[in-house]
């Protein structure tokens, strides 16, 4: 091995998959060969047997469907929101100074904190799930937003202006685009965090999706099914950010080349 | 002399740079107050030592900057910030990387509003004119730092600016690459007949492209000399190894010499 030598696409493939193979043969060998107690550690076998039942029996699916639902609703709201303001702020020096002081503070506000005030609020309906996503999720977007599109290169602001666009022109044909894939990149990466509010929400105060799943089972101390649900979630994520990537990588071909 | 026949004969220069000057906040003077007039079809080149406000002082030409003193004028209207009467070419790649060649060229067509079959009439005659015919749908990030600088001259001229201003564009090429571009504008420039200021630090592309060429001082800056090239056009490069050339180098090589003793200390002033 050397250092920052590139490993082949097919080997890269075989080494990611490898450590998963690791990684449920050490579980394998933790559970079924006896050293952790049952009611600890489910074995994998068991996991998916579990699994499966809960799927086909238990409706786990429309849970599944209720926690992506939430996810994506309030991500959706938070990004409809930020962007726009985050273009703005990011282009505009004054509406930056305006709210950049705020959101800086706001987005150390643990969304979690905020469930038993939201609850209070909306109660423990769908609306309270979307506000612990939004709240956790819009700062950070409009913060990071606001970055790229103020790193903007000078120069190629510069030589806008020199071929005479104005300043709407600016915005809209240098600014935006020229920032695009670093926000679409970001829209990629707070997905993923929206996914740890969701279940966090869930978990306190929901009568469905894959966090009130795994509360039920706890006071089952069915650890099979919990780890079921988390490897759901881990799942569905891993997915997301691929379907996301691929797509990136789709809609800004000229980011892509070397 | 035909040109300053034309421009006695027209009196308004092109551009007229008056008394303008730089001072930053901090009280650095960039530039002091320095006077210039470019006629109609001139080729000026700026030569000067690196920070001695010839960039600063073509950047207030584009409006990119403002003079804390003095005045410029574009066919005798005041320069109050950037316009697409006056193009510019950067020495850093400028090209929009998420555009393409084709759209790059288009994109004052476009800002101006013109249709868009119009846009691409002009956009492929001048990317012919820089000899990129076939990469029109290229990303920037896929050609040459040569070819780039080409698309970036084709975008600046399809616009057809009154005056065409050059920040040391070649400064990033190699040698080789950079003569090839000099001889290529030279011949655009033969055709199109354009106004040009063009800022550089090398003694034989100021002489070579130049009908003009005004020296800077090094920092603070401000002109020193101006002096005319006595050779004809159309320029051919063999005219780099003339007894005319080499008499305006070793001229302008013992000016720039002075100014960069200077800079660095090695004179009293």
């Amino acid at each position: 091995m050397k250092p920052l030598a590139p490993v082949a696409p097919g080997t890269r493939a075989t080494l990611g998959v490898a450590f998963f193979a690791v990684f449920f043969l050490v579980w394998a060998a933790f559970t079924l060969g006896g050293l952790v107690p049952k009611q600890f550690l489910a074995d994998p076998l068991t996991m998916f047997k579990s699994g499966w039942t809960l799927l086909t029996q238990y409706g786990f699916l429309h849970d599944i469907g209720m926690t992506v639902w939430r996810v994506v609703g309030g991500f959706l709201i938070a990004a409809a929101l930020a962007v726009p303001l985050g273009v703005l702020m990011g282009a505009y020096k004054p509406v930056e100074a305006f709210f950049e002081p705020f959101v800086s503070f706001a987005r150390y506000l643990p969304a979690s904190a905020f469930i038993p005030l939201l609850i209070l609020w909306a109660g423990i309906g769908e609306a309270q799930k979307l506000a612990v996503i939004f709240i956790g999720s819009f700062f950070q977007l409009v913060l990071m937003i606001a970055v790229s599109v103020g790193n903007t290169r000078r120069d190629l602001v510069e030589a806008a202006y020199t071929l005479g666009a104005l300043d709407r022109g600016i915005v809209t044909r240098v600014l935006l685009p020229s920032s695009a894939p670093e926000i679409a990149e970001t829209l990629r990466m707070v997905l993923g965090w929206a996914w740890t509010y969701v279940i966090v929400a869930e978990l306190i105060g929901a009568s469905s999706g894959i966090g009130h799943m795994i509360t039920d089972s706890q006071a089952l101390l069915a650890t099979d099914q919990i780890i079921f649900g988390i490897l759901v979630i881990g799942l569905i994520g891993l997915v997301t950010d691929f379907a996301f990537k691929a797509f990136n990588r789709k809609l800004f071909p000229w980011a892509q080349i070397r | 002399m035909k040109r300053d026949d034309l421009a006695l004969g027209s009196g308004m220069p092109t551009l007229q740079i008056r008394a303008v000057g730089k001072t930053f906040g901090g009280g650095t003077v960039a530039l002091q107050a320095t006077d210039l007039s470019v006629q109609e079809n001139d080729f000026i080149t700026i030569l000067g030592p690196s920070g001695c406000g010839k960039s600063t002082l073509l950047r207030m030409v584009a409006g990119l900057d403002t003079p804390t003193g003095g005045s410029i004028a574009l066919d005798g209207r005041p320069v109050a910030g950037p316009g697409a009467d006056r193009g510019m070419v950067f020495q850093s790649y400028t090209l929009f990387p998420w555009l393409t060649v084709l759209q790059n060229v288009c994109f004052g067509l476009r800002e101006k509003g013109m249709p868009l079959p119009e846009q691409h009439a002009i956009a492929h005659r001048f990317i012919g004119k820089v000899g990129l015919k076939g990469f029109e749908n290229h990303f920037p990030k896929q050609l040459s730092g040569g070819m780039q600088q080409r698309v970036a001259l084709a975008r600046a001229l399809a616009n057809d600016p009154r005056i065409l201003l050059m920040d040391e564009p070649f400064g990033a090429l190699d040698h080789q690459t950079r003569e090839l571009m000099q001889e290529l504008l030279l011949g655009i420039w033969e055709d199109e007949r354009k106004t040009v200021l063009f800022v550089t630090h090398d003694i034989d592309e100021a002489i070579f492209m130049g009908n003009r060429v005004v020296v800077m001082s090094a920092r603070p800056g401000r002109i020193k000399c101006d002096l005319p090239v006595p050779l004809q056009h159309p320029r051919h490069y063999s005219m780099k190894t003339t007894p005319v050339f080499a008499e305006l180098k070793a001229r302008l090589t013992e000016e720039i010499r002075m100014e960069v003793q200077r800079a660095a200390g090695m004179v009293a002033h």
